[in-house]
């Protein structure tokens, strides 16, 4: 049977390329739609100010010729099933691509005329001059059909074209482009760092006086990347012939030798070390932006307990931080309105945790039992009535009700103190709890109670079968994220000198939520990385992003990526493999089932008696 | 499936059971002490017993009581319109549309365009019935259209997976509309155009506006016409029966896709209702209006009963009634001041008490055995 | 000397259905009991009561004595015991041995605390509940060791799910031991290497066992006493010889022969 899962030649053929019409014209009115909309919402006219490369391309344009490509790019993709073979793909899909891009890029033209012929201003703030300006780059309606069209065409052949090309080559033309447009926008970020290293003849070189990157540092840039991609491409087939044929490469042997766990360590160490280091090259808004952004990975790693270890859906979360705010807030500031014990930040964080552990069990004890949708809104519920009290007036003699908490000094250590004024050794605090929790994280997941709560996440009653007793373990994981989130809160509460109920709102929750989803549920790392992209370039719920100008835009794109990320791939960019498993199941059962056949066929033909081991 | 039906044997109880019996015993104590405050305070101001935790006690006209209550039963109305929603999908599908309230939002908001267009053109005063009906079609079909579409794209396509999947997806879905409206239309609130004079005046003996009367109508004009067509036309019934279970009613020759749809497009003209009613009893719509009163929605449906849909009706009117009054009936005796700021609160408390009390709501569920499981 | 389990005058109804009727059971220690009867007997609801998933209408259920009637699932469990599923129902996604770990969850009790120290009683606990997780593992021959230990549990064969389920319960450390269809969809080879193993799961490990199983030739082989169950009523009960000839039982699986039909069976 192994031999046929082998000859490609006996699998089915697929089907040759065919003219569609209707598929066609869908993708490409969609393609259409999606340019449209991105217009409409106003994003090109806004952001078209600063340009992408220099004289050349202006973000504005930028945000709208992605659309082509990558419906160019769909309308060539196919979807191969398990034991089929995928299509050759050729001529007939770059002309796909370029009818879908064609379409796309007329109806762009067709929005152009239509604001220049109808003015629905009212409703639609976005219809305006000068966005016709901008589709027509001032020469009229005909040239706005002609040049969008044209791009349209154009630049669809291009993404079909990417389907056409060898996977390896395809990374050599991709590449390029994201490095030029991650470089360009990420200026700030940049040009920070290579300031502080005193490498700024490098930003000189790359970037233009008047923002965005200039014609030479594109090409320059383009071509680094495509070097890189080349070369990783070149390696990695390198290897591949000589695994296959069994040669020895020179590095190679070293490179064995050094086991697996080894090298986890070694990049763990190092990304520690960069962690702590790179700070120190940067400059003073990067630091306050990394201290938010730490701020949040703390909140994704408490919650990243709640949600990818024990399943549990808590859209509340940001009660914790609020109830850590507040309680650091009672505990040190001298102007807390009921109470001033004034203690020092180190020791209020005791008292911190025993209220945080045990309003965690206040809420978490009602809601436990219920099913997991209901859980998620009365959690949701919980954290919007946490924050009403800290808003009243009712309760307003102890937390201060809308003025809320002013005063707050704080984190001395030793001879210093760290405050907001200092985001960098914000920042550096923020990560030595980091490390607690992730070490408090991983420790977990490789205990008793880690496989508890594994076994929950799988199927509770038989859980429960099984003696675990899932109320009490689902309630540590609940009172865990708690006591994690209590910690961001009190450093927050530290940096900002003040606390106000308006920090708290449910949009916070939220966003931790897409952060954990789309770093992946259940894995640090991608926890991490999702966090410091997303609030790093984005932003957070009341903190921009590198990406200022795009503030408006960026809660659209987290909607957007959390209903993308749910689609495509559940389990989030950098997943837990168990997780992967989880949710992919029905494409991974026939899998099973063909191996498992194949088991079965050996063990038949194996001897079974005790203390032989079967084959592999 | 299992009936995972238990109970506590007398000699192990958890500390969490004693724990939920405490809070349990506390709310009741506190409703009840606070209704017989209010009591009290109606029937003597000076009342010691009113006074205990209020001091200065004022009886609580009945004037201002009835506006509470009418004010409370038209809002229920339009909370049950919405619940309608959230109970017929849980029921089909077994996840919460978190996206349904900002459908509310966008059917309001759509009706707010045509009302403007219509007031400019002079037709908003000149042929206010008529007017009103197309403002409502439109927020009908915008709404209907939206949820038809949401399904399709975000929802279709999850058709299977662990229930959390697609309620994490409409949280996304709720986010995408709602700024997706907010950029489209500018995130200022939206002011309604002034409704003709005839209609708001104050009707004895009532003491209900005009304007309110409008909204009871076309509510209770809505849910007839869904009650009647969910039990008698054939939709109606391939709706309870996939509800029941989708495999069997496929197997019976229902088309269960469409059905689905028919499902959602019916929640959706609901909430669509909705929303142009709220916008003209408010007078004004923002892109977060949806936000709330869809959380408030899905409260509803629960202490109705959710898949029931004359609990989801239920569970609205005691929702409005519930959130309308108790700041002044039930936590002004208990001595808390700043009450109104505490009403949206009310919604959650609710929730939770129905969810500790009888998690089968009011009048019972409606699900497949696996949705309940 | 009381019965390891007993059910008295057990009525289990839902809704219309009237799943027990009066039911009276008893396992002595050491026995091993087979209940048999045709589709939708209620068999499983008999399992499912026990274990405290499903609420009995009336009646009691006593495990060596005391009643654990309305005790939550894990504490049965914790008492000592132990079920399998019919369609199994394994951690699917776990590893092999990670699913005969988490099974000994109520027999061990290091917490969060003592997982966060490392303390050295925590490495003890895993140290040893891995080996005992493998002993349990190895009972089932070469099948479920070695390199299977850390091979996700989807991957098994169903055959091996199977006893991957039986060593999860196994694992807990149960005095009773309820097993739901053991050989359901098995191979007669395979069938007839499990029946072997459920004897020495009695005379090595020392289980009472309660089966509910169709296949005759296993019920034959290894049970003490057997037990007919058909509309939750025992229509007759006592060694598979008596009870395979009980007119009553063949009525319930093949019906009763026409009133003028020839004798022939």
């Amino acid at each position: 049977m192994s031999e046929l899962m082998n000859d490609s030649s006996s699998l089915p053929a697929p089907p040759p390329w065919s003219f569609d019409p209707r598929r066609l014209g869908r993708l490409g009115g969609l393609a259409g739609l999606t340019m449209a909309f991105i217009c409409l919402i106003g994003m090109p006219v806004k952001i078209d100010t600063v340009p992408l490369i220099e004289r050349v391309l202006s973000r504005g344009y930028t945000s709208l010729v992605w659309v082509p490509v990558v419906f160019g790019f769909i309308v060539a993709s196919q979807v191969v099933l398990e034991g089929m073979q995928a299509r050759k793909r050729g001529l007939g899909d770059i002309i796909d691509g370029t009818v879908v891009g064609g379409i796309g890029g007329f109806l762009v033209g067709l929005l152009a005329w239509l604001i220049n012929n109808y003015d629905i201003r009212d409703p639609l703030i976005n219809w305006s001059p000068a966005l016709y300006d901008f589709l027509s780059f001032s020469k009229g309606t005909g040239f706005a059909f002609f040049i969008w069209t044209a791009l349209g065409l154009g630049l669809g052949a291009v993404g079909a074209g990417l389907q056409v090309l060898p996977t390896a080559y395809r990374r050599i033309a991709t590449w390029p482009a994201i490095a030029i447009v991650s470089v360009s926008v990420l200026e700030a970020a940049f040009s920070d760092l290579l300031e502080n290293l005193k490498l700024e003849f490098v930003a000189d070189a790359i970037y233009a006086k008047q923002r965005g990157v200039t014609v030479k540092g594109a090409i320059i840039l383009a071509v680094l990347a495509a070097i890189v991609a080349f070369g990783r491409d070149r390696v990695k087939t390198v290897v591949a012939s000589a695994n296959a044929n069994g040669t020895v490469l020179p590095g190679a042997a070293l490179l064995n030798n050094v086991a697996a766990s080894t090298r986890k360590k070694i990049s763990t160490t190092l990304g520690v070390v960069a962690i702590f280091v790179v700070p120190l090259f940067l400059g003073r808004i990067m630091h306050e932006l990394l201290a938010n952004v730490g701020l949040f990975i703390l909140l994704a790693l408490g919650l990243n307990v709640v949600v990818g270890l024990a399943g549990i859906l808590d859209l509340g979360y940001v009660a914790f931080f609020a109830v850590g705010g507040y309680t650091t807030a009672v505990l040190t500031s001298p102007f807390a309105p009921w109470w001033t014990p004034e203690l020092p930040w180190f020791v209020s964080l005791i008292f911190v945790m025993i209220v945080a552990a045990l309003v965690g069990l206040i809420i978490g004890a009602p809601v436990i039992r219920m099913r997991g949708d209901y859980l998620a809104i009365v959690t949701l519920g919980f954290g919007e009535i946490i924050r009403l009290l800290f808003l009243s007036d009712w309760l307003s003699p102890y937390f201060g009700g809308a003025q809320g908490i002013t005063n707050i000094p704080g984190v001395e250590i030793g001879v210093t103190t760290i405050k907001g004024t200092d985001p960098r050794a914000v920042f550096y605090l923020v990560m030595v709890f980091c490390i607690v929790a992730i070490y408090a994280s991983w420790r977990l997941e490789n205990s008793r109670l880690g496989r508890a709560w594994m076994a929950i996440r799988e199927d509770e009653s038989v859980a429960e079968a099984m003696g675990i007793n899932t109320v009490n373990a689902k309630l540590a994981a609940f009172v865990t994220g708690a006591v994690l989130a209590s910690f961001s809160g009190a450093i927050f509460a530290a940096k900002a000198g003040s606390i106000f109920p308006g920090s708290f709102k449910i949009l916070v929750s939220v966003i931790l939520l897409v952060v954990v989803i789309v770093g992946g549920m259940g894995r640090i790392a991608g926890v991490m990385v999702g966090a410091a992209v997303l609030i790093g370039v984005l932003g957070g719920p009341s903190q921009p992003g590198l990406l200022q100008e795009f503030g408006e835009y960026k809660l659209l794109v987290y909607g957007v990526l959390l209903v993308l990320m749910m689609l495509k791939r559940p389990e989030g960019l950098l997943p837990n493999v168990r997780r992967s498993r989880e949710l992919h199941g029905d494409e991974l059962t026939q899998d099973v089932w063909i191996k498992a056949q194949i088991e079965m066929d050996e063990e038949d033909n194996s001897a079974t008696t005790e203390g032989e081991v079967a084959p592999a | 499936m299992t009936v995972a039906v238990r109970s506590k044997s007398a000699y192990k109880k958890s500390n969490v059971d004693f724990f939920l019996s405490f809070i349990k015993v506390l709310l009741v104590l506190m409703v009840s002490v606070g209704l017989l405050a209010f009591i009290a305070q109606q029937i003597d101001p000076n009342n010691p017993f009113a006074e205990w935790r209020n001091e200065g006690a004022t009886r609580l006209g009945w004037p201002a009581l009835k506006g509470l209550l009418i004010a409370g039963t038209i809002q229920g109305f339009m909370y049950g319109l919405i619940a309608l929603g959230y109970s017929m999908v849980y029921g089909v599908l077994g996840f919460i549309n978190f996206a349904h309230g900002e459908v509310f939002m966008v059917g309001g908001m759509s009706g707010w365009i045509v009302s403007e267009k219509l007031f400019e053109t002079g037709l908003w005063e000149d042929a206010f019935l008529l007017a009103l009906i197309l403002v409502i079609l439109v927020s009908i079909g915008v709404s209907t259209l939206t949820a038809v579409i949401i399904e399709r794209v975000a929802y279709r396509p999850l058709r299977g997976s662990p229930r959390l999947i697609p309620l994490i997806t409409s949280i996304g879905v709720s986010f995408f509309l709602q700024y997706t409206v907010s950029l489209l239309l500018g995130p200022a609130s939206k002011s309604f155009p002034v409704l003709p004079e005839w209609l708001t005046k104050d009707r004895t003996p009532l003491d209900i506006s005009g304007t309110q009367i409008m909204v009871l109508v076309v509510a209770i004009v809505s849910m007839a016409g869904l009650w009647y067509y969910v039990e008698n036309t054939k939709t109606g019934k391939a709706m309870r029966a996939v509800a029941e279970d989708k495999e069997i009613a496929a197997l019976m020759g229902i088309d269960v896709d469409k059905t689905i749809v028919r499902t959602f497009a019916i929640g959706g003209a609901m909430a669509g209702v909705a929303g142009i009613m709220w916008g003209l009893l408010f007078k004004s719509l923002i892109f977060t209006s949806g936000f709330l009163p869809g959380i408030k929605a899905f409260t509803a449906a629960v202490v109705g009963g959710v898949g029931n849909l004359g609990g989801a009706m239920a569970g609205g009117l005691s929702l409005g009634v519930a959130e309308s009054t108790a700041p002044l009936v039930l936590l002004e005796p208990l001595g808390i001041p700043g009450v109104s700021q505490l009403k949206d609160a009310v919604a959650f408390v609710l929730l939770i008490s129905v969810l500790l009390f009888k998690p089968t709501g009011l009048f019972g569920e409606r699900l497949s055995d696996d949705e309940r499981a | 000397m009381s019965h390891v389990l007993e059910i008295k005058d057990l009525n289990v109804v839902f809704g219309g259905l009237h799943a027990m009727k009066d039911l009276n059971f008893h396992v002595d220690e050491g026995e091993i009991v087979s209940v048999i009867g045709p589709n939708g007997a209620g068999k499983t609801t008999f399992f499912n009561t026990i274990t405290g998933l499903v609420k009995p209408t009336s009646g009691d259920v006593l495990y060596e004595g005391h009643s654990i009637l309305g005790l939550d699932p894990n504490q049965v469990t914790a008492l000592g015991i132990a079920r399998t599923f019919q369609n199994v129902r394994l951690f699917a996604n776990m590893t092999v041995v990670e699913n005969v770990m988490v099974a000994q969850h109520c027999r061990t009790k290091q917490g969060a605390l003592s997982a966060l120290l490392n303390t050295k009683a925590f490495k003890q606990e895993e140290r040893e509940i891995r080996e005992y997780g493998e002993k349990v593992l190895g009972f089932f021959g070469s099948r479920l060791v070695g390199y299977r230990f850390d091979q996700p549990a989807f991957v098994l064969s169903y055959a091996n799910r199977r006893r991957l389920e039986i060593a999860r319960a196994m694992a807990t450390k149960p005095k009773l031991l309820l097993l739901d269809e053991p050989v359901a969809g098995m191979n007669p080879k395979e069938s007839a290497e499990l029946t072997a193993l459920i004897g020495r799961l009695r005379s090595e490990w020392g289980f009472t066992i309660v089966m509910i199983e169709h296949d005759m030739s296993v019920v034959r082989d290894v049970s003490d006493r057997v037990v007919v169950l058909d509309h939750g009523e025992t229509i007759a009960q006592g060694d598979f010889d008596e009870v395979s000839n009980d007119p009553g039982v063949i009525e319930a699986y093949l019906g009763r022969p026409l009133e003028n039909a020839e004798d022939k069976t």
